[in-house]
């Protein structure tokens, strides 16, 4: 039996569904990661499941316990706030100790588990300390810590690390990870990030207007992903809208309008005739001066512009029908950062290996 | 070590200004009314003078204050305000609590509305304030009729509303009863809604949720409150006078008896003096609870 189960649930406000019959389940001990841009329905899910918001249809089902008409405070599920709802008038301490309070723990216990806590967010030294002396880094902390300290079946993370620096923000989610390892809390969590989504998760649903549109592991939905939007949605990624002319068991032949015909490894479900969308990462392109001729994709462009940002650079080439592709180099050779400059005549290549074809919706 | 003295002076520039005005109208007026409490009575009202030329009292004494503690009654009327005080601030903070949390989770755009609602009173004269509940409190009206009907029922003497200990509680509490709204309404207006939705999912229930989170987020507001009612029904001298019976009567009655009536300026000024100081040890004393409260949450 799965941890948490969601059997078709929709939430309508007026005419607009902003969850669309949804169903999938969360094993237990899993990062559950709801990926998808702002308004797809990821908070409005995480209110459902909290219990702050009742679903039109549909249910939500905990440990196989329909959750319906049992208020937030009944449910063993906890939230971290995206600005953390700390309390002001309380301290760290107390801030953490407050569900423990609210279900009659023993002072001995509550001592116990609070130091606990504490010791694992590393904040044993900021105790005494209240909310407003505290940095932000500090602040989520006491939140985590305080949204677990009597141990939920299920822990709700509404973008917890958006408020946060880069550096502090990657620092915290490698805490994050090891955190959910040591107390084997189930994480849902929910993210516009798609780096924290692919760093963080075990599994992640990939949101839209309501619905999923891909639950897979973090490598499938960068790898293969199942829409042109999912594709969009995660990393960098160049999309050429194409026909397949001809597939078999080892590859697709398709036809780029303007640009000519070109291969592509096969995939499930694909039928000759189909039109779709290509997806090439920008790293799985390469760019050389001579004419490739061990690759069968192969096309000359000119260098339209690059952007350098350390250990790689991203080149934009132009192909000889106006289509710009992106390209991703690494700089390995020591001293030199860059191989191509503005204007030069390139040759755009990648092997029949790569690249993953979608089929329009 | 330039920039502490600069805060430092930041700190002198802008705290002056409210030091000031405490000097000017607070220490100033109470050193002169401290000095009269040790003068003696003119021959006519008012002080005597401070150097004699023969005939009558002069110069500087302790009689009022051995008068103040020769005779139980005043510390009995000091007791009796104080439980006036007491409980006109209690009942307003009964009834203004659930007012001001009503008007801060009404919708944004009725806020203003309804808080110049609750002040609305102070359009009208605060003597025709208290002189219509009178009317209300009268023998011939509805209430009055109401009460006494039901007391009778159950086979008791009838009542008088007015002119009773009654009545200058209710007086006392529907004239402060704004003073007491509006510093809640400001503290609790200011509370994230999320706080509450918080503590709901940490698994806080509806009272815990009041007692733990709003209750406490909210006590400056209860404390400017409180503040705001108890020293003025303390001091206050027209609504006994106007509602409450011969019998009745408060500190604030006796010192103006005594500069208005009696005319024993010194005397007023000794009760005066007490009252400060009483308000003040009341301040102090409620200051150390308040801390020591927060020491003992940790």
């Amino acid at each position: 039996m799965s941890l948490l189960e969601i059997r078709s649930l929709t939430r309508r406000f007026g005419t607009f569904d902003a969850v669309r019959d949804l169903s999938f389940s969360v094993e237990a001990g899993e990062f559950f990661t709801l990926l998808g841009p702002s308004g797809c329905g990821k908070t409005t899910l995480l209110r459902l499941i909290a219990g702050f918001d009742q679903p039109n249809v549909g249910q939500i089902l905990l440990d196989g316990r329909d959750l319906a008409g049992m208020p937030p405070e009944a449910r063993p599920i906890h939230t971290v706030f995206q600005s953390y709802a700390l309390f002001p008038h309380l301290t760290a301490w107390d801030n953490v100790a407050f569900p423990l309070k609210m279900t009659g723990t023993p002072s001995a216990e509550i001592r116990r588990r609070v130091g606990e806590m504490l010791d694992a967010v590393h904040l044993a030294a900021q105790a005494s300390q209240f909310p407003h002396e505290l940095s932000g880094g500090q602040q989520q902390r006491v939140a985590i810590a305080r949204a677990l300290a009597n141990r939920p079946r299920l822990l709700l993370l509404d973008e917890p690390l958006a408020a946060l620096d880069k550096k502090l923000r990657e620092e915290m989610q490698v805490e994050l990870i090891s955190l959910q390892r040591t107390v084997g809390i189930t994480f849902i969590f929910v993210t516009h990030d798609q780096h924290e989504a692919l760093a963080l998760s075990d599994r992640i649903a990939v949101m839209r207007e309501g619905r999923i549109e891909q639950l897979d592991e973090p490598s499938r939905i960068y790898g293969s992903p199942g829409s042109r939007f999912v594709a969009d949605f995660i990393g960098h990624c160049n999309l050429l809208d194409a026909k397949i002319l001809a597939l078999n068991a080892q590859h697709l032949q398709l036809e780029i309008a303007g640009l000519g015909q070109l291969v592509a490894p096969p995939a499930a479900g694909l039928e000759s005739g189909q039109i779709g969308t290509l997806v090439l990462r920008p790293e799985q392109l390469t760019i050389q001066r001579e004419e490739p001729l061990q690759f069968d994709n192969r096309f000359s462009a000119t260098v339209e512009d690059f952007l350098y940002v350390g250990d790689v650079t991203t080149y934009q080439v132009k192909l000889d029908n106006g289509f710009v592709l992106q390209a991703l180099l690494p700089n390995m050779a020591a001293g030199r950062a860059r191989f191509f400059e503005r204007g030069d005549q390139v040759w755009v290549a990648w092997p029949r290996e790569v690249g993953h074809y979608v089929p329009n919706d | 070590m330039s920039r502490m003295i600069e805060s430092r002076l930041t700190r002198r520039l802008v705290g002056t200004p409210p030091t000031l005005f405490l000097l000017i109208f607070f220490l100033a007026p109470f050193l002169i009314i401290a000095f009269a409490s040790f003068q003696y009575p003119g021959e006519f009202g008012g002080l005597a003078p401070l150097t004699g030329h023969g005939n009558g009292d002069h110069g500087l004494t302790l009689e009022n204050y051995q008068f103040f503690f020769s005779d139980f009654i005043f510390t009995e009327i000091f007791l009796h305000s104080l439980l006036v005080a007491t409980l006109s601030t209690l009942l307003c903070l009964l009834l203004a609590y659930p007012v001001a949390w009503l008007i801060a989770h009404s919708a944004r755009k009725h806020r203003d509305l309804l808080v110049l609602l609750a002040i609305l009173p102070f359009a009208s004269n605060f003597l025709i304030r208290v002189y219509a509940w009178m009317i209300i409190l009268g023998p011939q009206a509805a209430l009055a009729k109401a009460v006494n009907g039901m007391l009778a029922l159950i086979g008791l003497e009838p009542v008088s509303l007015l002119f009773s200990p009654f009545a200058v509680l209710v007086g006392m509490v529907y004239v402060h009863l704004p003073f007491m709204i509006l510093p809640l309404y400001t503290s609790l207006e200011r509370h994230d809604p999320l706080w509450l939705d918080a503590a709901q999912d940490l698994g806080a229930n509806a009272w815990q949720r009041f007692w733990r989170v709003t209750w406490p987020l909210s006590l400056p507001g209860v404390f400017a409150g409180s503040a705001l009612v108890f020293i003025p029904v303390l001091g206050m001298f027209a609504i006994p006078d106007i509602l409450g019976g011969t019998r009745d009567m408060l500190i604030g009655n006796l010192i103006k008896d005594q500069f208005l009536g009696v005319r024993d300026w010194p005397f007023g000024a000794t009760l005066s003096v007490m009252l400060t100081l009483a308000v003040l040890a009341l301040a102090a004393l409620a200051g150390r609870a308040a801390r020591q409260g927060r020491r003992h949450e940790q």
